[in-house]
């Protein structure tokens, strides 16, 4: 029996999957649903580039199987938003730079591929930060990704979805898509996840092949879904992982089976709560969105402990040396020879061509992060700033590393505050930087992490809290992420105004 | 040999050399993607998406590669790091895909190791050790072709990637001989080792050569650096060049520049590339795209256990256990093909001969070096040295050795060999190229001679030894020069008595 289109867009991974799986529905009429959504979306501008026939393409292939009665993929029949930092071959990837604007890889991503093999189907190319830099979606070259969400007072300020992964926390926030995928280098996946009141995680550092996703800073880049809820993520996770011989940093280790693994019960686990997070003057709202986390864990059975992560306050200026280094050697490839924009003045020599190529084809943001790392790893500056940021890197690994002999998994709110209307901070950069205060440590720990709705502000804007757990412990952290879902009840959804 | 002084106008100078050799590592793939290294593609025909830097592509280091590096480390009795690291070497050039250059700065693959140099071919104990302080591991650029537009250049990126050893010497060479000797050893240990072709023309090692001068015994003079030298006489020249361009500035009162400079083959002098001043700084930091690489001993065991026999203890068993002279030694452990090509033979005519080796080993040795290439050489053209096989050596050196063949005999038949691949028994047998050793038929022409000359067998007797040689020829005549000269003197001694 055909469901109407718009029961269909409400549906999550798992639903969608055993929908197909069942008969209830087609893959064909779910991916119909949803780029009808995505096509009545544009006001968001959460797509750089749709590929409806895409969707359709991969569905007609799943229904196909499915009549033929063969297995059928982890992500059978589901549609989903793939953000422009992964390479998709033959569809336009740029990472939403002018630079790459036009460029048409000749090979597929691995994560990708990955979930094309799972059935999975692209609705689109998910509009992001310039190069995945920022945390407002605001640094795009194609334009900014809007909030599905507004504020309670009645006015329409336009919102920003988070960053650098706002496209995507959009378009599953708004229902244009019932997954997208992510990536997270200090909080891109986490911290637009809490904007938007949609679940994400980020895995351990090496789950997901970086192959084929264009790079922001290497050591810290990983890949990961964001969804409607704990299940569809667990899911999509599974079907993104896998240890990749093309990447020299990929885990060699089997991806567990993470969705049947769910447990929400958390007796005789010890959940942490970091001190350290507990800053001066934060948001009330905040705080108490903590406070309710705290006692929905313990009602699942947890026990409380106070931890300490002493160096956290160093994480963020640690973070915005090392990113910023990888970054300005990352991006030196593009320059106008091989590929993407070429500007090429009258008369002009390699050097002139480099520098109209870069002026043109990068946006303030890049530039900024481009100087900063170029700087830090100067002759002269590099054992002050880069060495020193390493030194730190590694305390707070040793942080989380003593942490965890003290507690199972760790509670703390994904970020310091609720959205905020776009536009607000992208004059001041150090305060942009500080959304990424709660995220930035687990990332510089290489550690899985994970943001789930938890409750709506003073402004009816909704928080997250995140979940961090122990290297290679996805599953501890889904749990927790689970737990809490369960008891935060939070089924708040945008008002369509688009 | 004396030592080398630059003779200026103020005295003495003495040169102090080091010397960066690139080694383009022999291996199939290049040291960060799958791509091949072949010598002589169309150009940008052996490009991967990696070589290329196309968005999101990642290195994976070659093991190969790291492997041929540690041999070689090895080889020159090197510390070898079982923790070394990639660092990025950031700048921009349009041969330069990635925007930066894959090496190791900061934890090299190799440590500290050294090498020997003979300063006199003549004199194999005048040796010199030549420090060196590391080997690292790194990507080669691709290439620029200015030619091919008339105002663009175009890029080939063939040889972008392909692995490079990076050598470093101490600065421990004071003459070019010393600096052409060391380049020349290295690359017999490279060749040895099978790490690198040593192929100087197709650019397989090219020498960044650093060069100052001081008053013997002060303090090391600014050093300048001569960039991608690539032939042991240009290494050579190069020196010369600089080390008298060095000493006319400054007993002209001038100060020498730490730049780099680049050699004009056609001139033989060398120019300013850049100064310090404008020197790149290169922002070094170690690559996040790759993990430390880290060794096992296993690894550095099977590493081990493939090296071969390396020149100088070749060098040494050919002289001791071999009993070749030393300069006998020290030609046929030169070039690593020279060595084979004697040990094969060497092998083959000992089973032949159901001798040791080194009963055998002086007449190979001397076949080797003079008898045959000396035939070779006068063949020219003519000389199809696919037939030059170490069975067809063996067999003639065998013939020779039991006494069927004389030495004359010998090159006649090799040359033979050489042009038509026959088998030289055959052609012993059907070209009457033997001599008679049956003492049966030398015995008979011996009693003819002597009865044709019972005269001067009686003057022999009465004490005129001289008349020796008398009865040999005529024998030798008797026997059409057929006969084998010491089974002619030994049987003459005992009829003669």
């Amino acid at each position: 029996m055909a469901k109407d289109a718009n029961t269909l867009t409400e549906l999550g991974v798992a639903a969608i999957r055993e929908g197909v799986a069942g008969g209830d529905f087609s893959a064909r009429e779910v991916a119909e649903a949803f780029n009808a959504n995505v096509a009545a979306a544009s006001e968001l501008n959460a797509f750089i580039v749709t590929t409806p026939e895409k969707a359709l393409e991969a569905a007609d292939a799943v229904d196909a199987d499915r009549a033929a009665g063969k297995p059928l993929g982890k992500m059978a029949g589901v549609p989903i938003g793939m953000k422009d930092l992964f390479a998709t071959r033959g569809v336009q990837t740029t990472a939403a730079s002018h630079i790459l604007e036009g460029f048409k890889p000749e090979y597929e991503s691995t994560v990708s591929a990955n979930l094309w093999k799972a059935g999975a189907g692209m609705l689109g190319k998910l509009n992001l930060d310039q190069f995945a830099m920022g945390s407002s979606n605001e640094t795009s070259h194609f334009g900014n990704v809007i909030s599905p969400w507004r504020r309670n007072d009645g006015g329409n300020a336009a919102l920003a979805p988070g960053g650098s992964s706002g496209g995507s926390s959009a378009a599953v926030a708004a229902r244009l898509a019932p997954a997208a995928t992510g990536t997270d280098t200090g909080g891109s996946i986490r911290q637009p996840a809490a904007f938007t009141g949609i679940t994400g995680i980020k895995p351990t550092y090496g789950r997901c092949s970086r192959w084929g996703v264009v790079a922001f800073a290497s050591s810290l880049d990983q890949a990961g879904p964001m969804a409607q809820d704990v299940r569809d993520c667990a899911i999509m996770l599974e079907a993104m992982a896998g240890f990749d011989p093309k990447d020299a940093t990929s885990l060699d280790m089997p991806v567990p089976e993470w969705e049947a693994g769910l447990n929400a019960d958390m007796k005789g686990k010890r959940v942490g709560i970091p001190r350290e997070y507990r800053m001066d003057g934060m948001d009330q709202d905040v705080v108490k969105c903590w406070e309710d986390g705290i006692a929905w864990i313990k009602d699942a059975g947890a026990e409380i402990v106070e931890i300490s992560l002493p160096h956290t306050k160093y994480a963020l200026p640690a973070y915005y040396i090392i990113a910023p280094a990888e970054a300005s050697s990352n991006l030196a490839r593009y320059d106008g020879v091989r590929y993407g924009l070429r500007d090429l003045p009258d008369g002009a020599g390699l050097q002139d061509m480099y520098a109209a190529t870069r002026a043109e084809g990068f946006g303030d943001e890049v530039k900024r992060r481009i100087l900063i790392g170029t700087y830090v790893l100067s002759a002269g500056f590099y054992d002050a700033y880069y060495t020193q940021a390493q030194k730190v890197r590694t305390l707070i690994s040793h942080d989380f590393k003593n942490a965890f002999t003290e507690c199972d998994v760790i509670l703390a709110p994904t970020t310091p505050t609720a959205s905020f209307p776009l536009g607000d901070k992208v004059d001041d950069p150090l305060a942009m930087y500080l959304n990424d205060v709660f995220s930035v440590p687990a990332s510089l720990a290489g550690l899985p992490a994970m943001s789930v709705p938890a409750g709506l502000n003073g402004d009816g804007l909704p928080m997250g809290l995140q979940l961090i757990g122990n290297a290679f412990d996805e599953q501890g952290v889904l749990n927790a992420g689970l737990a809490l879902e369960q008891r935060a009840g939070f089924t708040a959804k945008p008002d369509k105004w688009w | 040999m004396s030592e080398y002084r630059i003779q200026g106008a103020t005295g003495e100078w003495e040169v102090v050399i080091g010397l960066e050799v690139h080694a383009q590592v022999t291996s199939n793939a290049k040291l960060f993607s799958g791509a091949s290294t072949a010598f002589g593609a169309e150009p940008n025909a052996q490009v991967s998406l990696v070589d290329a830097a196309m968005p999101g592509m990642l290195p994976v280091p070659n093991r190969e590669c790291i492997r041929q590096a540690v041999r070689t480390g090895m080889a020159i009795d090197a510390q070898i790091n079982k923790w070394s690291r990639f660092d990025r070497k950031n700048y921009f050039y349009a041969d330069l895909p990635q925007g930066y250059q894959i090496s190791q700065l900061y934890h090299p693959l190799v440590g500290e190791g050294h090498l020997e140099i003979q300063l006199d071919d003549k004199d194999p104990d005048n040796t010199k050790t030549i420090g060196i302080e590391r080997i690292h591991v790194e990507q080669d650029a691709g290439k620029l072709m200015h030619d091919q537009h008339p105002s663009m250049s175009y890029v080939d990126l063939n040889r972008c990637g392909v692995a490079l050893m990076e050598i470093v010497s101490r600065p421990d060479m004071r003459s070019p001989a010393e600096a052409g000797a060391y380049v020349r050893k290295l690359r017999t240990i490279l060749r040895y080792v099978g790490s690198c072709d040593g192929n100087m023309e197709e650019g397989s090692m090219r020498a960044d050569v650093n060069v100052s001068v001081r008053k013997p015994g002060e303090e090391f003079g600014t050093r300048t650096e001569t960039k991608n030298v690539n032939s042991v006489r240009f290494v050579m020249q190069t020196i010369e060049y600089e080390a008298n361009r060095q000493v006319d500035l400054i007993e002209a009162g001038e100060k020498v520049v730490q730049e780099t400079r680049l050699f004009d083959p056609d001139s033989g002098t060398t120019r300013s590339m850049r100064s310090k001043e404008d020197a790149h700084d290169y922002r070094y930091f170690p690559d996040p795209d790759l993990l430390p690489l880290e060794l096992d001993d296993a690894f550095l065991d099977d590493c081990r256990a493939s090296l071969p026999e390396l020149p100088d203890a070749k060098r040494n068993r050919y002289e001791n256990a071999l009993g070749l002279s030393a300069y006998n030694a020290t030609v046929l452990t030169a070039e690593v093909e020279m060595a084979a090509r004697f040990e094969a033979l060497l092998a083959e005519t000992a089973k032949r001969l159901g001798k040791p080796e080194a009963e055998v080993a002086t007449q190979v040795a001397n076949w080797s070096l003079s008898v045959a290439p000396g035939i070779i050489n006068a063949l020219g053209a003519e000389a199809d040295l696919a037939h030059n096989t170490p069975a067809a050596n063996a067999a003639i050196l065998e013939m020779q050795s039991a006494g069927t063949i004389s030495g004359g005999q010998a090159k006649e038949i090799y040359e033979i060999v050489l042009k038509t691949g026959r088998a030289p028994d055959e052609i012993a047998e059907t070209e009457g190229l033997k001599q008679e050793s049956d003492t049966g038929a030398i015995e008979e022409a011996i009693d003819g001679v002597l009865a044709a000359n019972q005269d001067k067998v009686d003057e022999y007797r009465g004490g005129k030894d001289k008349l020796f040689g008398f009865f040999v020829g005529q024998t030798m005549k008797a026997m059409q020069g057929k006969a084998n000269p010491q089974v002619v003197n030994q049987l003459l001694k005992d009829k003669l008595g």
